[in-house]
């Protein structure tokens, strides 16, 4: 296979990934990583590195129209990504240490849980009066644009949610993947923030996040031009594209059919990670 | 705090909202452009070669750190110039967290101007 060749393939994988992910809330970075490593075998610390950078990309990209519509509560994400910059620093230097085998094997299980998480019931909460002293010091009330006009919020269980943010870091600077299931978790289970202000706050965080483990990728020399090319124009077009077709599709079906895909890829990952072949 | 300082603040928060949405814009564009330009050098220099991305050998410098990377981008080569434009990409984020920064002072909110320099810290200290 030539490498125009194999970028063109790269690219439409790519596309497909970014589409899916978009569509489905889930991510580019978890089909991708698995279609990078057993179809292309790609070494796995090649993939991480062009799945973070495709990250930042999509993340940027969508992130940049939330914050426009003022759903985003960009505060509640800043005190947040103090908990997911440190998590993916620790997760980046960790992934240095690790063999392929190990970090396939963490992969799978991290890919069977978004998997799951994706259909936790979208509870649709609202927390309304002052809030709790720590909330009320770091201002994480606000409003977002309903309906009937404007909503005001609050958030509870500020210190179970950084928790889970820390963790949410620490597997995306291990993986190269967004976590965004599990930061949507700690906003929308832990935290009880609105359903909408926690995924594009979720959103809103990734690109950070992702830069944080960013600069360890760059340095161990993780990520590749070549291959980081195809990938990221391959997921943002697919990204782009999913978001404009997004509010005609029904995805409720499409979910299901990409959570047994997931999960498939996820045991195909492990087993791979247990027998040394990846 | 009265209403109208509260307008005033809200008119403020709105502002700094739309100035980060369009940065973001901004840099996704420029980075994606430029990683563009850089694949269709490498793929006319380097398309008919075979691909090695199976076994992980790191990068070298001009594909890492900014001086070598731009003597070689001058010099013609085309994944210099990608790595250039994927360097963009990562710095949009951090451009983001250093204009919050600067919208915090702004807004004498001297507590997220804490919170904002502690993220930029730990992201600044590993690069």
């Amino acid at each position: 296979m030539t490498v125009l060749l194999f970028s063109a393939l790269t690219f439409a994988g790519a596309l497909t990934a970014g589409l899916l992910g978009s569509l489905t809330g889930l991510g580019g970075g978890v089909v991708l990583i698995p279609l990078l490593t057993l179809l292309f075998k790609v070494d796995i610390h090649y993939a991480i590195g062009a799945s973070l950078v495709s990250v930042i990309a999509t993340s940027s990209g969508a992130a940049a129209a939330y914050v426009r519509d003022g759903i985003s509560n960009i505060r509640l994400g800043m005190f947040l990504e103090v908990a997911t910059t440190a998590g993916a620093v620790a997760g980046a230097s960790l992934a240095t240490h690790l063999s392929t085998a190990v970090i396939a094997i963490v992969f799978g299980v991290a890919l069977i849980l978004s998997a799951v998480i994706s259909f936790f019931k979208n509870h649709d909460n609202l927390v309304t009066g002052p809030g709790s002293r720590l909330t009320r010091l770091l201002k994480l009330g606000s409003s977002y644009p309903a309906p009937n006009g404007k909503q005001d919020y609050t958030v509870k269980n500020v210190v179970g949610g950084f928790f889970l943010m820390n963790v949410a870091g620490i597997l995306s600077g291990l993986l190269g993947i967004g976590s965004g299931a599990l930061k949507v978790l700690a906003m929308d289970n832990v935290m009880q923030a609105p359903f909408k202000v926690s995924t594009t706050t979720s959103n809103f965080m990734i690109g950070v996040t992702a830069a944080a483990s960013a600069g360890i990728y760059l340095k161990k020399g993780y990520i590749d031009p070549g291959l980081s090319m195809p990938v990221m124009l391959g997921v943002l077009a697919g990204a782009f594209m999913g978001s404009k077709i997004l509010a005609r599709a029904r995805v409720s079906q499409l979910k299901k059919i990409f959570a047994v895909v997931i999960g498939l890829l996820a045991i195909e990952m492990i087993y791979n990670g247990i027998h040394h072949t990846i | 705090m009265d209403k109208t300082e509260r307008v005033k603040k809200r008119i403020r928060d709105r502002d700094l909202e739309l100035i980060i949405g369009q940065l973001l814009r901004f840099g996704v564009v420029l980075s994606s452009l430029v990683v563009l330009a850089g694949g269709i050098v490498y793929l006319i220099r380097h398309g008919q070669q075979q691909p090695a991305f199976g076994t992980f050998s790191g990068e070298p410098d001009k594909m890492k750190s900014p001086i070598p990377m731009w003597k070689a981008i001058v010099h013609g080569e085309g994944r210099p110039l990608i790595a250039f434009g994927l360097l963009l990409l990562i710095l949009t984020p951090i451009a983001r967290i250093i204009f919050s920064v600067a919208g915090y002072l702004m807004e004498k909110d001297y507590l997220y101007v804490c919170i904002t320099l502690i993220v930029l810290a730990v992201i600044l200290w590993n690069f």
